[in-house]
């Protein structure tokens, strides 16, 4: 970008006077990305940042956790996970305080190492906590089909897999107060910007896909404030991003997955929400179906408020006293992406 | 000799002496350590900096050092951030049942060479045998000496001052993990003692000093702030990191302010003498890439503020996730 054109962004987004904006972002590499360039300080009093569900570990319900817990000390079975997921609470604890009493829990950085692990130990059931949004499901579809063509038995997946649109109708049919939305860089890539075009239009508000720079992201602001009350959907990430997405990807997603409701922490069920194994690739499942209990740790935990954008992190009256990331309550402060992780990592204070 | 460490040479009796021989007294003895004596009797101070610490690093070589290397390291940049000239440092080994005594070999050798660097002699050290898994751990205490004038201490920031970092952040970070993760690229570990940068800045109008280990800049930034009570105000371009670690810690979602080091320090500096620091430390074995990154304010006490690349600000924490385990 030329510099007078981001000094012109920037003077227009720090002195904004037109009607309140409320802009939404769904996606926690945003929530991290906003934080760390210091966005929320360049904005006008008129513009109001609020994060929502775009964590996909902090909206996995409990039961997902606990049943982790419970498959981690079954005496043959070993969860894989990735580093987030393992220290965010269940009903009771969490995966990395079940480790303490013998549960088997693998870090991994891809789903993939686990063809490797369970060729070497074919005497363990290895069960990957398949957490994610449309990003992260075709890597769980390719672990798969490499399971498949290698003859790999010993592998499961537990799946809390969601995805972004549903759940963007659930918060407006809530009367969510959002003006806009900064729609989700990564998931785009693979669900294309039009997946946001019905969305836009039904309930006339902007949906704007950006990168994750702070350029970009003062670009992506500046766009949807521009576009306040129009049903509109900008490719502000178009060196990545298409209008139809990736197709090879969402067809091997389609193999295997078939859309089905998802219960969201906090939220409940939202229908058509999420992604589950196709009838003929059920036995790949370690009971994922049965997950729909969502209980509280600490009852008042307001996660389920923060991530339908209803209230701030430092609202809660556990943020930052009971509630830190050395001893979280709630998800969202478990995850770097989460926003009262965000929040309180940063002193966000707005 | 055997070629791996059994429980023998844990006996105290003639295998432990015979290893300790062979290798330890071999690599690095002096009067001191030769003297085999329960206690070694040196030179003193009037005024003496201590420091202790323990090194538990996975993998024990990595790309740019080794344990032998880090111990001393780790010892004698603590001694020289309180202003001291290091002089003396012990080392204790608790070494686990089937170490490879070539490595043992590999890691004295270079305990020793890096002593020799840093001007320090191992006046002590002690050898422990456990059962376990190959592993090496090495306790070390230094002792320097301080002159009376020498008031260096993480409180000394005061409004005005600037801030100084002796070279590119997060490479030691980057480098364990890298081998960790058998990613290969060209990250070299950036272990170091930081003798000559350290003695340079004793000699003008340096307040604070402080090496940038786990934890990383952000970490210890917030540490001298809330001692001295003042804001520190950074510039986040100005901070010194280099390619290769950008990429890599761009790839894995990590922060290079938050990325530990083992060979970079900080130096909060008079505004008068800065210049002259910056030229000092840039003219230092191992400081070539030494910048000056923020300042000193009354501001907000104990409030780290770092300035963005599109200009927001942005409040730094402590490290506030678990970071990487087994670093140093």
């Amino acid at each position: 970008m030329k510099t007078n054109k981001l000094e012109e962004i920037k003077y227009f987004l720090k002195y904004y006077d037109g009607p309140d904006m409320n802009i939404m972002e769904v996606c926690g590499s945003h929530t991290r990305a906003i934080a760390e360039n210091g966005i929320p300080g360049m904005l006008s009093e008129r513009i109001h940042l609020l994060s929502g569900p775009g964590c996909p570990v902090c909206v996995a319900p409990s039961s997902y956790i606990d049943r982790l817990i419970e498959l981690a000390l079954e005496p043959k079975t070993v969860v894989a996970a990735f580093g987030d997921l393992i220290r965010v609470p269940g009903s009771e604890r969490s995966l990395s305080e079940a480790k303490g009493e013998g549960a088997k829990v693998e870090m991994l950085y891809s789903p993939l190492d686990m063809l490797e692990l369970a060729t070497q130990n074919p005497d363990r059931l290895y069960v990957f906590a398949a957490v994610g949004f449309e990003t992260t499901a075709p890597v769980f579809a390719e672990l798969l089909h490499r399971a498949e063509e290698e003859g790999v038995e010993n592998i499961r997946l537990l799946t809390a897999i969601k995805t972004m649109p549903p759940v963007i109708q659930y918060l407006m049919e809530a009367d969510a107060p959002i003006d806009g939305f900064l729609a989700p860089g990564h998931v785009s890539v693979i669900t294309g910007s039009d997946a946001f075009l019905p969305l836009a239009k039904r309930y006339d508000i902007p949906f704007v896909v950006s990168g994750f720079s702070g350029e970009r992201l003062l670009l992506a602001l500046y766009d949807l404030v521009s576009c306040r009350g129009r049903g509109v959907v900008r490719n502000d990430y178009p060196s990545v991003v298409s209008a139809e997405g990736n197709l090879a990807a969402k067809a091997e997603v389609n193999r295997y997955f078939e859309t089905a409701t998802a219960v969201w922490r906090g939220m409940g069920a939202i229908p058509n929400s999420g992604l589950i194994l196709k009838e003929k690739y059920k036995k790949y499942d370690a009971g994922s179906e049965t997950l729909t209990e969502d209980k509280r740790k600490n009852k008042a935990c307001i996660c389920h408020e923060i991530l339908a954008g209803k209230k701030k992190p430092f609202e809660c009256a556990l943020f930052g006293k009971i509630c830190t990331p050395l001893q979280p309550q709630g998800a969202c402060m478990v995850s770097q992406e989460g926003s009262c992780f965000s929040y309180y990592s940063h002193q966000r204070e707005r | 000799m055997s070629e791996r460490i059994s429980m023998i040479h844990g006996s105290g009796g003639a295998a432990t002496a015979a290893l300790i021989r062979d290798i330890f007294t071999k690599e690095y003895g002096g009067e001191a350590l030769e003297s085999a004596e329960d206690a070694s009797v040196v030179i003193g101070a009037p005024r003496i900096a201590i420091t202790t610490d323990s090194f538990v690093v996975s993998p024990l070589f990595y790309p740019g050092g080794d344990i032998g290397r880090l111990c001393v390291c780790g010892t004698v940049n603590d001694l020289l951030m309180r202003g001291a000239e290091p002089r003396y440092i012990t080392a204790g080994f608790v070494i686990e049942e089937g170490a490879e005594i070539e490595a043992l070999r590999q890691i004295a050798h270079s305990l020793a060479e890096t002593a020799r660097e840093a001007g320090v002699e191992v006046v002590c050290g002690d050898t422990k045998v456990v059962e376990g898994d190959e592993g090496v751990f090495i306790n070390t205490t230094g002792v320097g000496f301080v002159s009376e004038e020498v008031d260096i201490a993480a409180s000394g920031a005061k409004a005005g001052d600037c801030v100084l970092v002796s070279g590119t952040m997060g490479d030691h970070h980057a480098a364990i993990l890298s081998r960790r993760l058998a990613v290969e690229n060209s990250i070299e570990s950036d272990n170091a003692p930081l003798v000559e940068t350290a003695t340079k800045l004793r000699s003008i109008r340096t307040h604070s000093m402080r090496d940038v280990t786990r934890g990383g800049l952000a970490t210890v930034l917030k540490e001298l702030a809330e001692a001295s009570g003042k804001e520190f105000r950074i510039f986040e371009e100005k901070v010194p990191v280099s390619d290769a670690v950008r990429d890599f810690s761009g790839i894995l979602g990590l922060n290079p302010l938050y990325m530990g080091n083992e060979g970079k320090m900080v130096a909060i500096v008079d505004p008068a003498d800065a210049k002259h620091a910056l030229e000092a430390m840039r003219g230092s074995r191992y400081g070539e890439n030494a910048a000056l990154i923020g300042e000193v304010r009354e501001g907000e006490p104990g409030a780290v503020v770092a300035q963005t690349r599109v200009g927001g600000l942005r409040k730094l924490s402590v490290l506030q996730d678990e970071g990487l385990p087994r670093i140093c």
